[in-house]
């Protein structure tokens, strides 16, 4: 049985369900040019994400195996709706900017895979827990993409300019690439890049070896 | 024999165990680039041959300075032009410091013109050269591997393939990219799938599109716009070029990709002494051919569905990426009969992007990036069906 520091700490850079298991990989994509939606959306996928964990848990052992996924699906969509009415209520502007992305938390791997995986095994309050520590593991990685995205994108974060771009009578000259969803692939990429350079466990057995490249004397 | 000698004398303090130990691969590229290396095959297999990865990677690039002299007349003669046009008789900048005494900006000269054109492009090269061989330097010594003369070609093709008025800072980020990116995280040189020359441009091209497409980056000068004959052909518009100058290069565009006589002549180089592969540009040029024929027989609006092959030939960077760039041996097609679908490939997506696609007047980078990933799909394909029919001869 994992400890409960284990299971909260452990998705975060251990096991990060982007950067290790690459999943929710398209709303990471699509919700990180600015860091407004991408806190919201972070927000939504914590709550979520524990809250599903916490009632599929409560209910694993009464969900006949053959229908289990129906349910799991029915418990995170009542969730999701929960979270995309509230978010038009209170938040009007940033829920039509989410637009589709809040409501794809439905199908958002990580949601669903921790339902399926951890919180159909395991008591409410351990799977509480998982919910929330993979949705902090999300948020890290999508947090550091927006990080990178609007501040070189467009020369603010949160919507303050804190590099004067050229319009605007600065010198910086914005990247219009980190405006486009496929730069967050190169952001993730080389986020993973880093953390596995810092922790090497994380590194892939290669499919086949090369030889290596020589250092070796030249005759002369 | 100094020169041999002291290399020989410094050469203990950047081997293993020597002060200078990380920077043994920059130690190894300037003895080898001086030297023959003498080095042979360690293992089981012995190979002799004339030919190895650095002359193959240095035919390539002395080929290149055919279209970059060629290139750079035509950068000069369209931005002198333009001068007298604006009736202006010195250059402003930092390049006029260096031109104003040396030229008189007369269009008709073509020392004035080539002038100004080198003074466009030496400058981008030293600056794309010494950004990307620092990155180069720095991975192979974290890495343990040398330093690849396939970087002399990425940098000087990465250079023709930019317009001449960019800033310089963005040359030098966009062949970071491509070097690191496109490269070096897979492993260095000869385990790239990307063409990093493109995917640095790609990079640009994306990042920075109001400098690297538009009307007002082809000719050097500043305040002057012009569209390049493919941007006013995708517009309905005159080419404003005849065939024969557009043929030889007078028009505005990249550096390196207005003259298709000299691209040509470069490319013949390159086939007869079988560095690049004519099956490839081959295969590119029956892909053009077949796919806008077929074009030139549908009814349209669309003025580009009527472009006639042979414009499509000489203009934009048709020319420049079938012979230079689609012909990259690491990341075109291994196989023969894959190198054909792999040139036919980009052929018909280069076609198909400057015809359909309102938003890309020009359609070969991203055409040739398409046919690399493609490549080892193809050759894979080819190496399955050698394979049945040898099994089906029994």
């Amino acid at each position: 049985m994992a400890s409960q520091k284990e299971v909260l700490i452990d998705p975060i850079f251990n096991n990060n369900p982007i950067a290790l298991q690459v999943l929710g990989i398209c709303s990471a994509l699509a919700v990180t040019i600015n860091m407004a939606t991408t806190l919201v959306m972070c927000l939504a996928v914590i709550f979520v994400c524990t809250m599903s964990n916490l009632a599929v848990s409560l209910v694993r052992n009464r969900v006949p195996t053959n229908i289990r996924i129906i349910v799991q699906m029915t418990i995170i969509s009542s969730l999701v709706i929960v979270v995309d009415q509230v978010l038009q209520a209170v938040a009007y502007d940033i829920s039509k900017s989410l637009s589709v992305f809040v409501g794809l938390i439905i199908t958002n791997c990580i949601v669903m895979g921790r339902a399926e995986a951890f919180a159909m095994q395991n008591g409410p309050w351990l799977s509480a827990l998982d919910g929330f520590g993979n949705a902090l593991g999300y948020s890290v990685i999508l947090i550091g993409v927006a990080l990178v995205r609007e501040p070189l994108g467009s020369g603010t974060l949160l919507g303050y300019e804190i590099i004067p771009t050229v319009a605007n009578g600065g010198w910086y000259v914005p990247n219009g690439l980190l405006l486009l969803a496929p730069s967050a692939f190169f952001i993730i990429g080389l986020f993973i890049w880093a953390i596995r350079a810092w922790k090497t466990d994380q590194v892939e057995e290669p499919e086949y070896e090369i030889a290596p490249n020589g250092q070796y004397k030249e005759a002369i | 024999m100094g020169l041999r000698s002291f290399l020989d004398d410094v050469a203990p303090s950047f081997e293993r165990g020597g002060k200078l130990e990380s920077l043994y691969p920059l130690y190894e590229a300037i003895d080898t680039a001086l030297y023959t290396p003498s080095s042979t095959t360690s293992g089981a297999s012995h190979v002799r041959d004339g030919l190895n990865l650095k002359r193959v990677m240095i035919t390539v690039w002395l080929c290149a300075f055919l279209p970059v002299f060629v290139g750079s007349y035509f950068i000069g003669l369209n931005a002198n032009e333009a001068m007298q046009a604006l009736g202006m008789t010195s250059v402003d900048n930092w390049r006029g410091f260096f031109l104003n005494g040396l030229v008189s900006y007369d269009p008709n000269s073509v020392w004035d013109c080539l002038v100004h054109g080198l003074a466009y492009f030496i400058p981008l090269y030293i600056t794309v050269f010494v950004a990307g061989i620092l990155f180069e330097l720095w991975f192979a010594s974290k890495r343990g591997h040398e330093i690849n003369e396939g970087y002399f070609v990425t940098s000087i093709l990465f250079t023709l393939s930019l317009p001449p008025s960019i800033p310089l800072w963005m040359a030098a980020v966009g062949v970071v990219f491509g070097v690191v990116i496109a490269k070096e995280v897979f492993g260095g040189t000869g385990k790239n799938f990307l063409n990093p020359a493109l995917t640095g441009r790609a990079f640009l091209y994306f990042a920075y599109p109001a400098q690297m497409s538009g009307d007002a980056v082809w000719v050097a000068v500043d305040g002057w716009t012009q569209a390049t004959p493919l941007g006013n052909a995708a517009l309905g518009l005159d080419y404003g070029v005849d065939w024969m100058s557009a043929f030889i290069g007078s028009m505005p565009g990249s550096v390196g990709e207005t003259s298709t006589l000299a691209i040509l002549i470069a490319g013949a180089l390159l086939c007869l002494s079988r560095i690049a592969s004519w099956r490839v540009m081959a295969g590119v040029l029956l892909g053009m051919v077949l796919t806008s024929s077929l074009f030139n027989l549908l009814p349209s609006s669309n003025p580009m569905f009527a472009m006639p092959f042979y414009w499509h030939l000489v203009l934009g960077g048709f020319a420049f990426g079938a012979v230079f760039m689609a012909t990259d041996p690491v990341s075109a097609a291994m196989t023969n009969n894959g190198r054909w679908f792999y040139g036919i490939l980009i052929g018909f997506m280069c076609v198909l992007i400057r015809v359909v696609n309102p938003a890309f007047p020009e359609g070969m980078m991203l055409a040739i990036l398409f046919g690399n990933l493609f490549a080892p799909l193809l050759d894979h394909f080819v190496m399955q069906s050698n394979i049945k029919r040898r099994l089906a001869r029994g």
